[in-house]
């Protein structure tokens, strides 16, 4: 009767995290235009989806910032989070201190200020000023990941490195960033997901011409969503759960895995 | 012998901590030289300067003659054991070996040959393949020191190699690393808090203490003729007693008087007196110099080990003898002149410091 209740306890969590989502992938399949009843099978919303020109630029606009962006701001944070290391502590707790504001900070407030800035020296918004929002706010999630993995140890392995006669750049390179990686992929991943989930500093980042789809469903709403929206999102949803369980799949047998 | 390394002069802060102070050092060739001194005194910093990792405040370093103060890590001719072995986690024992001969560009054959050397001197031939992080901590070890000979350093430094492993695996590694010494030829200079190991192992001893050193010489010199306090307390048990010298060759200790082998003193001057464990007789009642009453009785292996409370002011002697007494047990003891160590009373820590200093 114990394990009884314990199912139904399980079952209704999962019903209340999936029950939308369900909702969402069966109406994208819905032959009527309804939000409400399902009316019969249909592929149509995928199909106009994909022959929409504005939906299809918008994916591209989403993947290649994230993509990008996630880059550069792992490189950026790995190389600051090392930097931080050489410092005195009392310089390092005002840095990390300042890493920490803009985690907290609320989008809304960064997204204007990005505005403001670019306003102020004159760059026009575009996907260049999306991209940069980005790379600003991935930076301090990268450090804040890679930070933890520059310890003692890794330093002292540095300093082994050198006194066998490795250059500092070759010391890095084979020593240090191998010890740094699971922290670097994990702050890549996680600016990846950042910036494809960003709505807030993209809206006020992108200027009139382009759209990534989360400001494009935004837009939508004024006139009317589409059920080719759903079909857009029903895909995104499988893309990442696709992607989660390759990630977890290929970090299985390795000691750590990527995803904390 | 030859001179290889020179510390002089050496200062070093951190912050407001001065860790070193004027510190100055000499090794000759083909030396197996020991740092001995307590935890944080400053042994890892000479390493440190010595290696280059760490620069000094004031004071130069030369190696066979040459000024290398500026000098960075990557271009010195001496490799590092280092406290925790650094070996990386992520390569495998050859390729941990290998690293040093790879950056130097040497050959594939010689880097096989040589490897395949460095294994067998430090017995554990078959282990290329072996992952870091499936090697005990005594062959994490070894793998570390295979890791620095095979470079051919003309100066080993090791910082405290043998402090994770348990006494037996010690004991048996510092023959390893007698028998390596002897084999390489080369220099070691060695950093240890336990003074066993310094005494065992070493050609000379450096007993340091808050960055002062505070005796230089032979295991035997040290053991044997502490000059000061510090070193004897440092060094193996001892008995450091208040005294009096009365005259060249008489002491007065513990209320009654004891015939020494020291000289220049002068006449009734306080002085400190040190006395082994090993080196009190105990006898029965009335055939020794003073009377005392045990106080406790330990055995620890081959002897035992007594406190044994005796004097005008109630000192307790730590006693090490094959015979046993009860507990209570009236005695009475005595120390050969030989085996009485007689030192200068500092007046005050400074002056202790600026003795050294000078
Ligand atoms: N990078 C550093 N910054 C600040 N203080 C330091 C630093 N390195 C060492 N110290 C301090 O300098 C002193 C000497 O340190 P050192 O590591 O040389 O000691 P040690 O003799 O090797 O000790 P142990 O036997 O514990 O290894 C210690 O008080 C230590 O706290
Ligand atoms: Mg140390």
């Amino acid at each position: 009767m114990k394990k009884y209740l314990k199912f139904i306890y399980i079952g209704i969590v999962v019903l209340f995290l999936y029950l939308p989502i369900i909702a969402l992938v069966v109406l994208s399949f819905n032959e009527s235009k309804s939000m409400s009843v399902f009316s019969g099978f249909s592929l149509k919303w995928y199909e106009e989806m994909f022959s929409n020109r504005m939906i299809m630029q918008a994916v591209i606009n989403t993947f290649t910032i994230a993509i990008t962006a996630s880059v550069t701001a792992t490189i950026i944070g790995t190389f600051a989070a090392v930097g931080i290391d050489g410092m005195k502590t009392k310089q390092q707790n005002l840095i990390l201190g300042f890493n920490n504001i803009p985690l907290l900070n609320a989008d809304i407030v960064t997204g204007i200020a990005l505005l403001l800035t670019f306003l102020m020296f004159g760059i026009s918004l575009n996907w260049g000023t999306v991209y940069l929002a980005h790379v600003t706010f991935c930076i301090p999630y990268v450090i804040l990941s890679v930070r933890p993995r520059v310890n003692k140890s890794v330093n002292t392995l540095y300093e082994a490195a050198l006194d066998l006669g490795a250059s500092r750049f070759y010391a890095f390179v084979k020593i240090v960033l191998p010890e740094l990686r699971p922290g670097i992929l994990a702050g890549l991943l996680l600016s990846f997901t950042m910036s494809v989930d960003d709505f807030v500093i993209t809206h006020f980042t992108r200027g009139a011409g382009i759209n990534t789809i989360s400001t494009l469903i935004y837009s939508q709403v004024k006139v009317g969503i589409r059920p080719s929206l759903f079909a857009l999102s029903t895909i995104i949803f499988a893309l990442v759960l696709v992607m989660l369980l390759l990630v977890n799949f290929l970090s299985k047998g390795r000691k750590e895995s990527v995803i904390y | 012998m030859k001179e290889l390394i020179k510390l002089e002069n050496i200062t070093k802060n951190f912050g407001n901590l001065r860790v070193l102070d004027d510190f100055s050092l000499t090794v000759h060739e083909n030396e197996f030289i020991t740092l001995l001194g307590p935890s944080g005194c400053g042994k890892t910093t000479i390493l440190r300067i010595l290696g280059g990792f760490e620069t000094a405040d004031v004071g130069r370093v030369f190696f066979e003659g040459k000024d290398i103060t500026d000098l960075p890590a990557n271009k010195r001719n001496l490799n590092t054991v280092f406290q925790k072995y650094a070996l990386f986690p992520h390569m495998d024992v050859k390729a941990n070996i290998a690293f040093g001969l790879k950056i130097n560009g040497k050959s594939q054959k010689y880097i096989d040959d040589k490897v395949d050397y460095a294994l067998k001197l430090v017995n554990l031939n078959g282990f290329e393949k072996r992952s870091i992080d499936k090697l005990s901590g005594g062959q994490q070890q070894r793998i570390a020191m295979a890791r620095a000979i095979v470079n051919e350093p003309k100066v080993l430094l090791l910082d405290e190699p043998l402090g994770a492993l348990d006494l037996k695996l010690r004991q048996e590694m510092q023959y390893e690393l007698i028998r390596l010494k002897k084999e390489l030829g080369i220099t070691f200079i060695y950093v240890t808090h336990d003074q066993e190991e310094a005494l065992t192992m070493s050609d000379k001893v450096i007993v340091i203490n808050d960055g002062y050193i505070q005796q230089m010489g032979t295991p035997e010199e040290i053991y044997n003729e502490p000059e000061n306090a510090f070193v004897a307390d440092f060094i193996g048990d001892s008995n450091i007693i208040d005294g009096l010298m009365i005259k060249d060759r008489l002491v007065r200790i513990n209320g009654a008087e004891f015939p020494c082998i020291d000289e220049g003193f002068g006449n009734n001057k306080p002085v400190d007196v040190v006395i082994r464990p090993e080196d009190v007789l105990v006898k029965d009642r009335g055939y020794g110099r003073i009377n005392g009453t045990v106080l406790t009785r330990v055995f620890i292996g081959v002897h035992y080990e007594m406190l044994i409370k005796s004097g005008e002011n109630d000192f307790e002697w730590l006693v090490q003898c094959y015979e046993k007494y009860d507990i209570g047990d009236e005695v009475s003891l005595d120390v050969i002149p030989s085996n009485i160590q007689i030192m200068h009373k500092p007046t005050s820590s400074d002056e202790e410091a600026i003795d050294i200093d000078i």
